[in-house]
């Protein structure tokens, strides 16, 4: 099982802020984890489509497409950072 | 080295004099004070709700301080960012850095802050009368980031 996070804009564009789900073997990294959420339907394509709108934290470290997704990690997906 | 995320107000006075007190041999503190602005794109803003990654925000500004005492001679510093619900003209963040140079707590404070701006896990959220929105990462402030990169030795 893993843990999912979504913040701010996403998290109201998808209605959902955090799940635990087991995923699928064939997804290893966080490409194919954007590719494999994209399939649960149009919202999810339109709200994770755009590379450019989307970061991804791993077990709270910034991560890119290639980094590998392991069993109880926590993966959080947002818009890029306006603090400050 | 200090970090707090707090929805609490701070005082930039109290906090310095505390710096100060705690390094006397400091003869530099460059302190930069953020605030929420009135208006945006002259749309006048009603207030603004600033969400974050618990956990992942703290990592991040450490990682930030940490960079910056490689970089410059450090000898304390402070980062408050403020979280939840704030109104125009109240603080939002606030960074105070102490050294023996100038040079150094005045670069070091503007490295931190750019660094902020495009590392640390923090959302802005704007309301004015007619709607809330996101605030978009400024393209200036991937710049002003991506600056830094080649005094990096």
């Amino acid at each position: 099982m893993v843990t999912l996070l979504y913040f701010a804009r996403l998290r109201e564009a998808l209605n959902l802020n955090e799940e635990r789900l087991s995923l699928p073997t064939q997804v290893q990294t966080v490409a194919q984890l954007l590719d494999w959420l994209k399939q649960r339907g149009p919202n999810w394509q339109e709200a994770l489509g755009s590379n450019k709108l989307i970061r991804i934290a791993v077990n709270q470290e910034m991560a890119n497409p290639e980094t590998r997704i392991n069993e109880d990690d926590e993966i959080a997906i947002f818009p890029p950072v306006t603090g400050g | 080295m200090k970090i707090r995320v707090q929805s609490e107000d701070f005082d930039l006075g109290q906090e310095v004099a505390v710096i100060r007190q705690n390094n006397p041999q400091a003869g530099a503190l460059v302190s930069f004070l953020g605030v929420v602005r009135e208006f945006n794109e002259n749309q006048a803003i009603t207030g603004m709700t600033l969400e974050h990654y618990p956990g992942m925000t703290e990592k991040q500004l450490e990682k930030i301080v940490l960079e910056a005492k490689q970089r410059w001679q450090i000898d304390d510093s402070l980062i408050i960012h403020r979280i939840g619900k704030l109104l125009p003209n109240d603080q939002i963040v606030l960074v105070v850095v102490a050294s023996a140079h100038r040079q150094d707590a005045f670069l070091a404070c503007e490295f931190m802050m750019d660094f902020l701006k495009t590392q640390a896990p923090f959302w802005k959220k704007e309301q004015t009368a007619d709607c809330e929105q996101w605030v978009t990462m400024k393209q200036d402030d991937e710049a002003a980031a991506k600056r830094w990169k080649n005094t990096a030795d």
